[in-house]
This record gives structure tokens, C-alpha cells and sequence, in this order.
């Protein structure tokens, strides 16, 4: 039985159309994912389905819910509707929760607000919930305050939120898209067991999560509803040529080609890298612990963990943004010390650095002409405005941008054209190391595919050396030579891509590609497997930091920390390696 | 939109143009000057006859004449206040805020000196040591002003820093002068414009206030706000002394407003659409 139903749903703003002509159908208890890329109209259906749209949309044709036509409600019936019969969870549970309120007593007042429970029996509702979310020692967490939580929690406190009233459907938006992927898997496996009976209308844009959890699919492309059908199906025998775009831009971790290891000199080494943050007090927080790298000419090096792991403070030291505690630093013979300030002008020009937010990384008062001809404006002060604006023009051409963007400001770019134009800026020098921080993080598919291979071949034809942060683990293997995992500030393995893929050694290695979801629905998903998450770096565990969440922990783990050592090739710090 | 083409740019900048403008040239077109009392007159109202476009005060002094006076010397506290804020303020708090540390601390304390010096006392203590001055004004008056633009600039610098796009221009190379100046500046325009219209009626009223106890401009000269001052007094018998100069404040402030919205959007990146 069909328990939500669009026709014919159309939104726009002023002259633009955002959702165009769309219907569907969810049964009851049934699992749909809502895929498409940005601006999709993904997340504009789903606020149309809630009655949240924005001042200024028009919307129109008919939702259904249960028979109802919900453009005929009251707004007091709507609420009553969200909140007993439709659950919602957002992206970003930060700011979702009340940052003023203790978690249970804004869980509590939808139980009392909705007559669900009074009194005692409320705070015994909502404790059950917590607990079946997998909050640990809840009665503490009832009392907590959500900056008190991690990310991950916060998120199961939403889920909890939407799910405490049993509605009939649960309308989850990237439910997981700002979690790590070993919590993301965590949160998917709750959806799945504590789901029950209610339907799920997931809208997401990673198709590797709605291969393995959804019964069917909808493809949005640009406000239409473009393909849908069962998933296997889909993925089987695309019935639109976007969706087969879409598949096809889809990383694997399980396939396809990988790099081989490069032989060639190195250019830039880093000898037992500490950096240390001063708290509030005495303690000191141990971003990074006695990290070694290596970066040869011509080479992608990755850099893989969850989040906490020091990734981003590592390179940071290595640029000279933040100071190192300890350890050094060697690129081309000399060493590099102190603040990037105060270090060989050779250095701005050829480490360069390129962020993950592209926007903000990107002043906003100037335009992209400026912004990319700035690095010459600073290196190159012979060359007169017209060569420089010559120059402007090669490097934004080689990034696959025209000349019409020379006038434009950061905002009114594109996510993809904002990053291109930030590694336009980067490349403009020729620099001889490029730093990639998440930067193709917030991009969709088929630009991060696009802004990849551009990586790609300038490497081939500069012998440029690339370290690549990303916690993305498909996309790792798809370009990297050789990867190093970090976890709480310490390396934990570090191997060729095709070993590290092949036969992850250490466990921690393991559970991060398991996590990964596989875009094929043939491929069932595992069950998460790593639970738990990174502990504080205040107070790190004693011995083995990871032994708290390894399957293989033993006593001895419990006592010391290992040491990286070689094993058939690679470097892992894991007394059970083998 | 360039600063020609905006709108409230335009009508409020062309206001206080034509404002100024009658300021500078309206005396000199009138027949009576600022200063002649004359007892055959006191109070009378606005007339055309006798070229009194906006009557005489309780001396029978032309109010037209010395209220394009008040306008010049309002609009000069205005400038210069909000000069000396902008100028000293904002560099004074961008180079504290982006350079942090030590020279952050002790730049802040001498603005926390400075701000604990009474400000009426502070006067006075100029009025001493030198001698009583019309320029006193603008030195109290600016002396003031940039402390709170310093501190606010040196707050947003703070969070500026830590901006991404500050930590790409320092690797790129770009030194730490062009950083607080091509960087950082532009994208306080935003605050610094709305604070600076707060300043320029803060600046007016405190003129105004100097000038009520004796310390500020003194008769026979004028400001705005000290025939606002007068006007109250009257304000039964001769209701034009006061609303006359009370609307031209009322004028200048609201244009100055105006004008404020308008430069930030002109200014300010973000806003172009």
C-alpha cells in the first residue's frame, strides 16, 4: 500500500525551476534512495514533502501521505504530521540540537509535547530510545549537552529524535555525509535494525549507500526525475543515460586499475614529525606523534584516517602553518624550520597547498583574474598586467575554465569551479609538490572525476609529487601510489596502494575499506566493522591506542605500543600483523 | 553596481552634496551675516520678505546664516571623527589582530589606557594645557572615536586569520603587510562601514554635548547641534528654531545612514549580484 505519494510536484523560484514535474510513490515500510548530484533538487523535494520549503518557492501539485492531501492541512495538522508520522533527519546534526538544552530534555519534549508519554514514563521513553540508538551510559547522556557529543552521536541523538514517536517514514537527508566512514557504516546498520517498519526515503549522492541499502531507486538530474526502478535493476541496466553517468563516476574499492609504486628520487622527507597543541591548562594534545614520510618525484602519496587522526595537522606542519614540536623537515637538500614566513622564498613557490572548502579558501573580495595572478603579482613582479593576465589565462585554460570567469567573484562560482580556480592558483607557479587536503571532498561525482584527472596529467607531464588527504578511501586507490594510514596522530601502515588494498595488514586498515559502501548491490554490505570511535586525544589508551576498538586486542596491546616495522613490503605498527 | 549607479549612494550622497554645497554658498547670498543681533526681531518667524528664510533666534541673530554655519562645522566633526577612526582604527586593529601574540597585548592595553581616561576630564585636560581652541574638538572627538573601531577591527581580524584563504596567501608567499591590507582590509569593509556610520552621529552628538557645556564650539560661532540646544529652549514660543535645525540633523544623519548601506554594498563583494 502506498503511503506517500507525489505528482506531478513542481518548485520554483522566481523564473528558475528547481524540482520539475516530479512523482512517485513510497509504500509502507519500504526503503527508496533519492540520489543526484548538487542542485539536484534532492533536498527541495524533501522539504516540499514536510511543508518546510523556503519563503519564496512556489510549489506545486499534490503530495499524499496515508491518503491525505497535505497541501489541505492546517499548519497545525502539519506539525502534527512531522512530528508523530514523519521523521526527519538533516545532514548536520550540530545544527539541528538546541545548543542550550541537555539532549534527553529535548527528546523528552517531543514525547510529552505529542502526549506520548508524562512524567516518569517520558524519561523512561526516552532512555529506551537512547539506549536503542546505541548511546552508551545513557543516564549521563540524558544530562549531556550536544557539544558534548561526537558527531556520530549527535547524529544517532537525531535519529532517535525522529524515530521516538514510531513514525510511519523516516526522511533521512545525507544522513551521513559529514561522519567518518566507520561511523557512517555504525549509523547505516542502526537505520537498518531500528527501522522496523517504517519506510525510508534516504536521499544521498553516494551510491554505494543505496546500492546496499535501498530497495529502490529515484534518479533526480536537475529537478527531474530522470530514472527509477527497483536498485538492482538500476545498477544492472541503467534506464537513463545520467544514471549510467552517475554509476560510472562512482569510485570502487573493490576494482579497477591501481597505480605502481614510483622509483625515483625523493624530494621531500619528513623525520619524526611531532606536533603538539597546547589546552587550556597543562595538558598537552598530541596532534601528531613521530610521523616519517617520503615523497618522490612524479609520486601520489596518500594520507588516509578518520577524522582526529592528525592528517591535516601533519601537512600543516610540513607547509609551515602551524609549528612543529619536533622533528624535521627536508625538501630538495635543505630544511625547511619555522613559520612558512620565515622560511627560502623557494618554498611558496613549488609546495603548494589546495583546501577542501574551495569557497573559503578563496578570498572573497577578489576576483578570480586577481586571485590567480596573485602568486606571480608576488613572485614574478617583472612581468607587466597583460602577460600576467596571459598567464591567468593559460592556467585557468589548463584547468578547463574560459576566459569569462576572469571578472567573477568566488560566490557566484560553482563548488567545482571554485576548487578548479583554487588549483588554477596553486599550479600557476609550477610548483614541485601539491598538497591536496580533502579537495575533492565537496565535490560531486563527475567533477571530482573531472578535477582527478586533471591532477593526473599535469602530474604525468610536470613530475609533480601530490600528497593526498582524503578520507575517502575508493577515490585513494583510484590515484595514489602509495598510501599511509594514520590513526590518533600516529602512523599505522604504510604500503604500496595495490598491497594496501590487496592485503591490508594492520586491522585498523582493514575495517577503514571495509567501511567503504560498494556502488553494486550484488555486494552486501558488512556489517560495520569497527565500532566505537576515536577516543579524545587528551587521554589517549594506554599501549596500542587502537586496541580499544580491535578485534585482534590482546594483552599485550593492552601494555605496549608497536613499533612500525617491515613486513613483505610494507611498514605496519601492529604486534598481530602478519 | 558601481558607486554612481546605486541608488541610495546616489540620493543620499546627493543630498548631503547639495547640503554641503548650501552650507559653503548660502551665506554669502544672504543679506545678513551671522553675527548682528538685532532687538527689533527677536524671534520672528520665517519670512522671505526680509530674506529671514528661517527666521532669528532669541538675540534676533539670522537663523539661516548661522544655521549653514552649524551645517559646515556638523559636517567637519563628522568627517574628521570618522577619518581619524577609519584611518587609525582600522589599521591600528588589523595589524594588532593579524600579528597576535605580545604585540597584540600590549598594542590593546594602550587602547585600554586610553579608554579608561574620563572622557570630560580628558577635555579638560587638553583645555589646559593648551589653549581653549576650536580644533580641540576634532583631537578630543578623534582621540576617542578610533578605540572602539580598533577593537572591533582587531576582533574580526582575529577570526579573518584563521580563514582559509589568509593561510593560502601565506603560502603562496604574499608577506604579512600585503596580507593585512589586500586581504584582510577588504573584508572588514562590511563591519567598518556599518561602524562608521554609527560614528559619524556619535561624533555629532558629542559635539553637540561639548559644545551645551561650554567646551566645545563657542558662541557666536555654531553647530547643529548646539542651535538644537538653543532651539529647546524656545521650542514653545518659536517652534522653528528648533525644528529647523532639528531636521537638518535629522537629514544629515539619515543620509549619512543611507549612504553607509549603500558603500557596503558597493564595497563589499558578496552583496553584488
Amino acid at each position: 500500500m502506498s503511503l506517500l505519494e507525489l505528482e506531478n510536484l513542481s518548485i520554483r523560484y522566481g523564473e528558475s525551476t528547481v524540482v520539475d514535474d516530479v512523482s512517485f510513490v513510497v509504500s509502507q515500510g519500504e526503503s527508496v534512495g533519492l540520489v543526484g548530484e548538487s542542485g539536484s533538487g534532492k533536498s527541495q523535494t524533501a522539504l516540499a514533502i514536510l511543508g518546510l520549503s523556503p519563503r519564496g518557492a512556489r510549489v506545486s501539485g499534490n503530495i499524499r501521505f496515508a491518503g491525505k492531501d497535505l497541501s489541505r492541512l492546517s499548519q497545525r495538522e502539519m506539525d502534527k504530521l512531522r512530528a508523530r508520522r514523519i521523521g526527519i533527519v538533516f545532514q548536520d546534526p550540530s545544527q539541528a540540537l538546541n545548543p542550550y538544552l541537555q539532549i534527553g530534555r529535548q527528546l523528552r519534549e517531543i514525547v510529552t509535547r505529542h502526549g506520548l508519554a508524562v512524567g516518569k514514563d517520558a524519561e523512561r521513553t526516552v532512555m529506551a530510545m537512547l539506549e536503542l540508538v546505541g548511546l552508551p551510559d545513557t543516564e549521563r547522556q540524558f544530562r549531556a549537552y550536544p557539544h558534548q557529543l561526537s558527531g556520530g552521536m549527535r547524529q544517532r541523538v537525531m535519529l532517535a529524535s525522529a524515530l521516538i514517536a514510531k513514525p510511519q517514514l523516516l526522511i533521512a537527508d545525507e544522513p551521513t555525509t559529514a561522519l567518518d566512514v566507520t561511523v557512517q557504516a555504525q549509523i547505516l546498520d542502526l537505520l537498518e535494525t531500528i527501522r522496523d517498519n517504517t519506510a525510508l526515503l534516504l536521499i544521498t549522492h553516494d551510491l554505494g549507500i543505496v546500492a546496499g541499502h535501498c530497495e529502490r531507486m529515484l534518479v533526480l538530474e536537475k529537478g527531474r526525475l530522470v530514472d527509477a526502478g527497483a536498485t538492482t535493476a538500476l545498477f544492472a541496466s541503467p534506464g537513463h543515460a545520467h544514471t549510467n553517468t552517475l554509476l560510472s563516476a562512482a569510485p570502487r574499492i573493490d576494482r579497477g586499475e591501481v597505480r605502481d609504486p614510483v622509483h625515483g628520487k625523493s624530494l621531500l622527507g619528513v623525520e619524526a614529525a611531532t606536533v603538539s597543541y597546547e589546552e587550556r591548562g597543562t595538558s598537552r594534545l598530541h596532534a601528531v606523534i613521530e610521523v616519517d614520510l617520503s615523497l618522490r618525484v612524479g609520486e601520489t602519496l596518500a594520507v588516509v584516517g578518520e577524522s582526529g587522526s592528525g592528517k591535516s595537522s601533519l601537512v600543516s606542519a610540513i607547509l609551515g602553518l602551524v609549528p612543529m614540536t619536533s622533528g624535521r623537515v627536508v625538501y630538495a637538500g635543505t630544511e625547511l624550520d619555522g613559520p612558512v614566513e620565515r622560511r627560502p622564498r623557494a618554498q611558496a613557490r613549488e609546495l603548494q597547498l589546495v583546501f577542501q572548502d574551495p569557497i573559503g579558501a578563496l578570498n572573497p573580495q577578489m576576483r578570480v583574474q586577481d586571485l590567480v595572478g596573485e602568486p606571480l603579482a608576488v613572485h614574478e613582479v617583472q612581468l607587466t598586467s597583460q602577460q600576467r593576465l596571459e598567464r591567468v589565462g593559460e592556467a585557468l585554460e589548463q584547468v578547463g575554465l574560459d576566459t569569462e570567469f576572469l571578472e567573477r567573484f568566488p560566490h557566484e562560482l560553482s563548488g567545482g569551479q571554485a576548487q578548479r580556480v583554487a588549483i588554477a592558483r596553486a599550479l600557476i607557479l609550477r610548483p614541485k609538490v601539491l598538497v591536496c587536503d580533502e579537495a575533492v571532498a565537496a565535490l560531486d561525482g563527475s567533477v571530482r572525476r573531472q578535477v582527478l584527472s586533471l591532477l593526473q596529467k599535469v602530474q604525468e607531464e610536470t613530475g609533480l609529487a601530490i600528497i593526498f588527504i582524503s578520507h575517502d578511501l575508493a577515490v585513494v586507490r583510484s590515484i595514489s601510489h602509495r598510501v599511509l594510514v594514520m590513526y590518533m596522530g600516529r602512523l599505522v601502515e604504510v604500503a604500496a596502494n595495490d598491497a594496501l588494498f590487496r592485503q591490508p595488514r594492520h586491522p585498523y586498515t582493514r575495517a577503514l575499506i571495509e567501511a567503504v559502501p560498494v556502488p553494486d548491490p550484488r555486494v552486501r554490505p558488512s556489517r560495520a566493522p569497527l565500532q566505537g570511535e576515536v577516543p579524545s586525544l587528551l587521554d589517549p589508551p594506554p599501549g596500542c591506542v587502537f586496541h580499544p576498538r580491535c578485534v585482534l586486542a590482546t594483552d599485550v596491546c593492552r601494555q605496549a605500543g608497536p613499533e612500525l616495522r617491515e613486513l613483505g613490503g610494507s611498514r605496519v605498527a601492529c604486534h598481530h600483523a602478519d | 553596481m558601481s558607486l554612481l549607479t546605486h541608488p541610495s549612494v546616489r540620493t543620499s550622497g546627493g543630498i548631503l552634496l547639495f547640503v554641503a554645497l548650501v552650507a559653503l554658498l548660502g551665506p554669502l547670498l544672504s543679506p545678513n551675516d551671522y553675527l548682528t543681533t538685532n532687538f527689533d526681531a527677536l524671534l520672528s518667524p520665517p519670512s522671505f520678505g526680509s530674506a529671514r528664510f528661517f527666521g532669528t533666534d532669541d538675540l534676533g541673530r539670522d537663523l539661516f546664516v548661522r544655521t549653514m554655519l552649524g551645517i559646515r562645522v556638523t559636517l567637519l566633526v563628522a568627517i574628521v571623527a570618522s577619518l581619524v577612526s577609519l584611518v587609525i582604527g582600522v589599521a591600528y586593529g588589523a595589524i594588532a589582530g593579524y600579528v597576535g601574540g605580545r604585540v597584540d597585548a600590549a598594542m590593546m592595553r594602550v587602547v585600554d589606557t586610553l579608554y579608561a581616561l574620563p572622557f570630560i576630564f580628558f577635555v579638560i585636560l587638553l583645555m589646559v594645557a593648551f589653549e581653549r581652541n576650536f580644533l580641540l574638538i576634532f583631537v578630543a572627538i578623534g582621540a576617542v572615536n578610533w578605540l572602539d573601531m580598533a577593537r572591533i577591527v582587531r576582533g574580526q581580524t582575529l577570526s579573518l586569520r584563521e580563514r582559509e584563504f589568509v593561510a593560502a596567501a601565506r603560502l603562496i608567499g604574499v608577506s604579512p603587510v600585503r596580507i593585512v591590507f589586500r586581504h584582510i582590509a577588504p573584508n572588514l569593509i562590511g563591519i567598518v562601514v556599518v561602524y562608521v556610520t554609527l560614528t559619524i552621529p556619535q561624533a555629532i552628538l558629542v559635539e553637540s554635548f561639548l559644545s551645551f557645556l561650554g567646551l566645545g564650539v563657542q558662541e557666536p560661532q555654531t553647530s547643529l547641534g548646539a542651535l538644537v540646544d538653543a532651539g529647546v529652549n524656545q521650542m514653545e514660543g518659536a517652534p522653528w528654531t528648533l525644528l529647523i535645525p532639528g531636521g537638518l540633523l535629522a537629514l544629515v544623519l539619515m543620509c549619512f545612514n543611507f549612504l553607509g548601506d549603500g558603500l557596503r554594498d558597493v564595497f563589499d563583494a558578496r552583496h553584488v549580484s
